[in-house]
């Protein structure tokens, strides 16, 4: 995280790979209704990317990504999704959880297909937004970060 | 020393106790098993055996994984991403410097 900062290779290598680990990550999560996967294992993902690129070309150029700041409020917004999806069902007359009163113009199937959607992107962020936390919180211990 | 030797014998036993009931358990998919059947012993339908079937009916989705974790066991999900957030909470309050201190 410090002595590789001004290598080019693998700075470029880093910043090239970042993106489609990102887009895989969100294949992951929104192919996860068809294939083994899910928002835990995407959210590891895209938190791999940010750390990736942290890594690669050292943490405070790694910032303009995606600044330490935010890591902590996006956890917290993935949590409320989670929760916003179960307190709307509640709204809407069902019980917590039951995503077949969401208000959406659908079958009832389908409206659950896509509550577990919701969810499932709430995981996702919430594990990507905590997992980036925790390492520029241990980073924050280092005298040479 | 002989208590070394005690507690070896101890686990080796207890280890040979565990193989042992370990041959009671049913096969893995065994269909005659009481556990996989529609019905548990006690005669009300097994958990499992619903959670199997109905997934595409319910929930328009063919990966049952995704339909338990999230629909029939969503507060089991919601648990585990609040004790994430949690986590992460706990490690910013422990890790990261107050500005109090010089």
């Amino acid at each position: 995280m410090t002595r590789n900062e001004n290598d080019v290779i693998i700075s470029l290598m880093s910043r090239v790979v970042s993106p489609f680990i990102m887009l895989f990550a969100l294949y992951v999560i929104f192919h996860g209704h068809y294939s083994p996967g899910g928002g835990f294992q995407g959210g590891t993902m895209l938190a791999a990317a940010v750390i990736l690129v942290r890594l690669a070309v050292g943490n405070d150029l790694a910032q303009k990504q995606f600044p330490r700041a935010w890591a902590t409020p996006l956890g917290s917004v993935g949590v409320l999704i989670y929760w916003g999806t179960g307190f709307t069902a509640l709204v809407f007359g069902g019980n917590f959880l039951d995503y077949k009163f969401l208000p959406l113009a659908m079958e009832a199937a389908w409206r659950r297909h896509f509550g577990i959607l919701s969810i499932e992107v709430g995981v996702g962020l919430a594990v990507m937004g905590i997992l980036t936390a925790i390492y520029d919180d241990l980073l924050e211990g280092d005298p040479r970060g | 020393m002989r208590g070394r030797v005690l507690s070896l014998a101890a686990l080796a036993g207890f280890a040979g106790l565990l193989i042992y009931a370990s041959f009671g358990l049913p096969n893995r998919g065994d269909a005659s098993a009481a556990l996989n059947g529609p019905l548990s012993p006690a005669g009300t339908p097994n958990a499992a055996t619903h959670y199997i079937r109905n997934p595409e009916r319910d929930a328009k989705t063919p990966n049952m994984v995704t339909v338990i974790l999230a629909d029939y066991r969503g507060y089991d999900t919601m648990g585990e991403e609040t004790v994430i957030l949690t986590a992460g909470l706990i490690c910013f309050l422990i890790l990261r410097r107050t500005r109090s201190r010089p």
